[in-house]
């Protein structure tokens, strides 16, 4: 199958290749961004957006404008470019559009469910649900006591089932323990994509497996880095870690007995690809972590689109379109509070 | 110069002479002085702020303001949409709206329309809610009744089975049960509401599941789709009663409810009840109806007024647009008195400009007059043709290959005759030229009434070359009678053919029997040629030797033309060492072809100019013979051969080396300079880079790009030439194709003498004439002239790096983002 995508891949997935890498030209520059970061209101940011692909889904906002307003509306061009290209694709491309919204998905019942455990409002919670991981029987979540309910009731039905089957106990929820299963529903979830991208073969196979081994390890220290100090037994870290990526498995038993922040960087550094992040933070500092991660996410993002016919584009795609909102949103937010001196704290530039 | 308001004489062939203006506008009269230049449309500004961005310009607010009255009035476009209204086309010109009161009155409008809007979502919903209230009282009303039924006709059943098998069974325990039923029924609870139906089965099994089967549902079906009263949309729906029992699986199920967006609704099991509760509904309904309508109506009349003010107020506030983001433009004097302006304008227009800024002036009081001042500057100005309705379709044709260069040659003048002339030299039927004609009329006729109103794509391609079409038509018709062929029928229309029988036994089917009996055929071709043996090879050489005719004869205009250019730009270099060789290269070898063709024309030779031309390249020495056309021949094609040897280095060598050697020339002088006053060299040279006329000298680029230039223009004076075949082989094409229509379909069909055939035949005729003829060779016709005249023509002398003329102005609002 390798080397030979060129010859078959246009007969399907030519077409939102071109789509898809269309919308990536739509991406906001740097220049765009720098001229974001002067805005002195949100209006200034609605009038500069409005140039942009942005401008037909903000133009009839009335104008005082809240943040929530512009993230909706970019959320919701997303959500439309998602669902158009999904309406095109055809096997398996659709299944890998499908992959991309899990993670949200999981985020989605996580949200649900830590919400309804401190008794707020399911709409308001619904709201709050990332649009790309809603699901038909969602607001059904609040009903469910115990995991075991939470798996029969709803999510039976749900893609996530399977991922599922590994957490189902009958303690009764409490935030460790959601805590607990959004990490083995990720690991569950990152693994199977892997494996359905290794099934694929070929450009895709190779780029993604890149993609998301880099995820997996991104993943992997966060949990250590936010398991440090709690009651997590290193087994039970251990087992949160993904089966693939450049830390398995020697890495992930180093990271598994980690107890400080500069223990973890001990245990990173050995790998050459992340000591330039961790390099550039000073010992004992994990709050810059995140944002070094994000930039490291965005350059390799943007290293798939340097390849042709294969899928990685899409979930590049998506994945910078995301990044992209969250700057938008830090933008607004620091706009809108007048922290403009914090504007580029958390702004990852994507060109 | 024209009449008094008129722009002077068209002069097409070069730009419109443009200057750049500095306009020194008072901060109080700048907004009314660029509304003013806008009405006139005749200045184009140039951007002195475009290192910032929007929104820091000066008047970013009055955008975002005028931004949002648009917001406003697509806000009540769409309301208007909605209800069926259109903005009324001859809105009333009402006394002049200031911008703000414009806003105050749309703000207003919006807030009104906004609570109506809101009101009678109210209202819609409570009316939606109670359609569905009534439909689950009816529809469960009907269940529990044929529920209540079946359980008394089984409960009948069961007490006559009792009374049968009461004596055999231990009485105390029956007592025991029929006492505790009643109470467990007590318990049995149910939920009633609707729900939509592809999500009823979902709901069954969700139901299901959270219970572990300990509930009875029963749904029915609603016939017409209902309104839901959330979204306002129609949806299909079912009405479903759940039976539960126990309080905690009464909140399991109110939650589910919930969460899948089925209405609960009350339901009394008492019959009486539920009578008063249908009734009272359905007063309530039609209240809320008359409530509805009531509200739609004010509504309506709300909308009618703003339909007939829309027009102008979404005109005025694009303008407002405009001006602001002109005026964004400007850079602003640091004292903030005054607004800086600068741009292009022709200088025609000066005057008609400075009065326009006079009155802007008187008009807002302002006690300063704006400052007209003309700048001297390097920069190349735009290109400005003053084209009228006539000529723009021909310039557009220009202007698609590229933008003239700021007063350079405009092919655009000739393109005017030569474009449908070489297109009807392939089009050449005067039977399909009128049909053209008539079709291009009908656009040129309701002219006024189609420039008012959006077209479709296509017809707006055509009715905007409505005139290239006509002039193609006409051409076509000419040319057509030059061809003698009216759907491929020749007629005498010039008096009787030339030819005649010898004898009256002669076939029709051959020249050879056919003698001249009179005068040539005074106008094109003799009708006498058509349908005979020899009809093709007489109109292949007679064409093709026309289509070289008229190839050399286009591309020679085309080097005249860079003749003109280079004198109009004082290019003496051009003129001497490529016009000249160029021309002298052309006309030796074709321009020498088209002299033997005429000369044979005119004598009647039997020469072979093929052989004539071949050999005299591969042996000039050798005799004619046969060939020889005139005396002294052999003796000029050999100079012509000589000359156009020698051509092709004149126009590679001399051009690179004397430009290196003004360079320079150039380059010494500077340096003595230099050397004369060391102290200000920073500045000399500064303002020699500044100039920016001749940075770097490559020898070695400009030596390639003239050796490219050689090569191109030799090679494409033997490839044009051939390419100018392209005429006669179009024109082959186009009648034999409609010869073969009329002889293969409609002759064809004639021959049958049945009137059903003939019908079919002239249908299938008129079809294949339309689609194939008139359509798509149309179509490809005016493709080849197109290119012929893009490259052959223009690739000449055009270099089309110009830009064009974009003036401020106003008329062209209404039509952009439609």
């Amino acid at each position: 199958m390798y080397g030979f995508e060129a010859m078959t891949f246009n007969i399907h997935g030519g077409y939102l290749e071109a789509i898809v890498r269309g919308h990536r030209a739509g991406l906001l520059t740097a220049a765009d961004y720098n001229n974001l970061c002067q805005c002195e209101t949100l209006d200034d940011i609605k009038m500069h957006l409005s140039a942009t692909d942005y401008g037909p889904y903000l133009q009839n906002e009335p104008s005082p404008l809240h943040t929530t307003t512009v993230v909706e509306k970019c959320t919701l061009k997303l959500v439309d470019e998602y669902k158009h290209m999904l309406c095109q694709a055809t096997e398996p491309l659709s299944t890998f559009l499908e992959y991309i919204t899990y993670g949200h998905m999981i985020d989605n019942v996580v949200l649900i469910v830590t919400g309804t455990l401190h008794e707020r409002d399911v709409q308001e919670l619904l709201e709050k649900c990332h649009p790309l991981g809603m699901f038909d029987s969602i607001a059904t979540l609040a009903v469910a006591q115990n995991m075991r309910e939470l798996y029969r009731l709803v999510l039976v039905d749900t893609p996530l089932a399977p991922y599922f089957s590994e957490c189902i106990t009958s303690e009764d929820l409490d935030d460790m323990n959601i805590e607990i299963m959004r990490n083995t529903l990720y690991k569950a979830y990152l693994e199977d994509f892997y494996k359905f991208c290794q099934k694929l073969g070929g450009a895709t196979a190779e780029i993604m497996s890149d993609l998301l081994a880099f995820e997996a390890d991104r993943r992997a220290v966060n949990i250590t880095i936010n398991s440090i100090g709690t009651e997590l037994t290193r087994d039970d870290r251990r087992k949160l870690y993904s089966n693939f990526g450049l830390l398995y498995p020697y890495g992930h038993e180093e990271l598994a007995v980690c107890e400080d922040i500069d223990q973890v960087r001990g245990a990173m550094e050995k790998y050459p690809p992340y000591q330039s992040i961790f390099s550039k933070l000073s010992y004992g500092e994990s709050q810059m972590l995140d944002k070094a991660f994000y930039e490291e996410e965005v350059k390799r993002l943007c290293l798939a689109f340097e390849q042709q016919f294969h899928y990685g584009v899409f979930f590049a795609y998506m994945r910078l379109r995301e990044q992209e909102i969250r700057n938008l949103m830090w933008i607004s937010e620091c706009v809108a509070q007048n922290q403009k001196s914090r504007v580029h704290d958390s702004v990852v530039f994507i060109f | 110069m024209g009449g008094g308001t008129q722009c002077p004489t068209m002069d097409l062939l070069r730009s419109e002479p443009m200057q750049l203006v500095q306009l020194i506008i008072p901060a109080e009269s700048a907004h009314r002085s660029i509304s003013y230049l806008g009405d006139l449309g005749l200045f184009q500004f140039k951007d002195l702020n475009s290192e910032k961005s929007p929104f820091q310009r000066t008047y970013a607010t009055q955008i975002k303001r005028c931004g949002e009255m648009a917001r406003k009035l697509r806000f009540f476009k769409e309301q208007m949409m909605k209800a069926g209204l259109s903005p009324s086309a001859r809105s009333v010109i009402s006394d002049d709206f200031d911008l703000d009161n414009l806003e105050v009155k749309l703000g207003e409008l919006e807030a009104e329309l906004i609570e109506m809007n809101a009101n009678h979502e109210k209202l819609q919903h409570s009316y939606n809610e109670l359609i569905e209230y009534k439909l689950v009282v009816q529809k469960a009303g009907e269940f529990f009744h044929s529920a209540q039924n079946s359980a008394a006709a089984k409960q009948r059943e069961d007490e006559a089975q009792q009374r049968g098998e009461g004596s055999i069974d231990s009485p105390l325990l029956l007592e025991q049960e029929m006492v505790t039923d009643p109470s467990k029924q007590v318990k049995l609870g149910f939920v009633s509401g609707i729900i939509p139906r592809e999500k009823s089965l979902a709901f069954e099994r969700i139901l299901f599941r959270a219970t572990r089967g300990n509930v009875f549902l029963k749904q029915s079906v609603v016939e017409d789709p209902v309104t839901d009263p959330a979204s306002g949309e129609k949806a299909e729906k079912n009405v479903f009663v759940v039976f539960y029992s126990g309080e905690r699986v009464r909140n399991k199920i109110v939650k589910i409810c919930e969460a899948f967006g089925a209405n609960r609704y009350p339901f009394a099991e008492d019959l009486g009840k539920q009578f008063q509760i249908i009734s009272e509904v359905s007063g309530r309904l039609e209240e809320l109806k008359t409530t509805i309508d009531f509200g739609l109506v004010h509504q309506s009349n709300l909308l009618r007024t703003i339909a007939h003010h829309f027009e102008q107020w979404s005109h005025l506030v694009k303008k407002e647009i405009s001006i602001y983001h002109t005026l964004n433009m400007l850079s602003i004097d640091v004292t903030r008195k005054c607004l800086v302006a600068e741009g292009w304008c022709p200088v025609f227009a000066t005057n008609k400009i400075q009065n326009v800024l006079q009155r802007a002036t008187v008009d807002s009081n302002s006690q300063i007059g704006t400052i007209f001042h003309v700048l001297q500057t390097k920069e190349s100005p735009p290109t400005y043709f003053h084209t009228n309705k006539f000529t723009s379709a021909f310039q557009e044709i220009v202007d698609a290959y590229g933008i003239a260069k700021y007063q350079e040659a405009n092919p655009g003048v000739f393109t005017i005759i030569t474009f449908p002339f070489l297109f009807a030299v392939m089009f050449g039927d005067w039977g399909h030229g009128i049909c053209l004609l008539l079709a291009t009329s009908y656009f040129i006729i309701r002219e006024k009434k189609f420039s008012s109103q959006k077209l479709g794509d296509i017809t707006e391609m055509i009715f905007g070359g409505r005139y290239v079409i006509m002039m193609m038509s006409l051409f076509s018709i000419y040319t057509g009678l030059l061809y003698n062929e009216f759907f491929s029928v020749p007629f005498e229309l010039f008096g009787p053919s030339a030819y005649g029988c010898r004898d009256p036994s002669c076939g029709d089917a051959s020249t050879a029997g056919l003698v001249k009996v009179r005068a040539t055929y005074p106008f094109g071709v003799d009708p006498t040629w058509h349908g005979t043996r020899s009809e093709l090879p007489f109109l292949n050489s007679m064409k093709m030797k026309m289509s070289i005719l008229i190839g050399v004869a286009q591309m020679n205009l085309g080097i005249i033309l860079s003749y003109f250019n280079a004198k109009f730009y004082g290019n003496e270099l051009n003129i001497r060492h490529q016009f000249l060789p160029q021309m002298i290269f052309l006309n030796s070898l074709f321009g020498y072809l088209s002299l033997l063709i005429v000369v044979k024309w005119c004598t009647g030779s039997q020469a072979d100019l093929y052989h004539v031309m071949i050999y005299m390249f591969l042996s000039p020495t050798d005799d004619l013979g046969e060939n020889q056309l005139f005396f002294g021949q052999k003796f000029l094609q050999i100079l012509l051969l000589l000359a156009a040897l020698v051509s092709v280095p004149w126009m590679l060598f001399p051009k690179p080396f004397l430009l290196k050697k003004q360079h320079d020339e150039r380059h010494r002088g500077q340096s003595y300079a230099l050397l004369e006053n060391s102290l200000d060299d920073s500045d000399e040279t500064e303002l020699h880079h500044g100039s920016g006329s001749h940075e770097e000298f490559q020898f070695s680029e400009v030596f390639v790009h003239q050796l490219i230039h050689t090569i191109e223009f030799v090679l494409g004076a033997v490839s044009n030439t051939a390419s100018y075949l392209r005429l006669w082989a179009l024109s082959l094409a186009h009648s034999e194709l409609s010869s073969v229509f009329y002889d293969k379909v409609l002759l064809l069909a004639w021959g049958f003498n049945n009137i059903i055939i003939l019908i079919i035949g002239l249908i299938v005729f008129i079809c294949a004439t339309v689609g194939v003829l008139l359509v798509m060779e149309t179509l490809s016709a005016f493709l080849h002239a197109l290119r012929l005249h893009w490259v052959e023509f223009q690739g000449k002398f055009y270099e089309g790096e110009g830009y064009k003329f974009q003036p401020f102005s106003f008329t062209s609002l209404d039509t952009e983002d439609e």
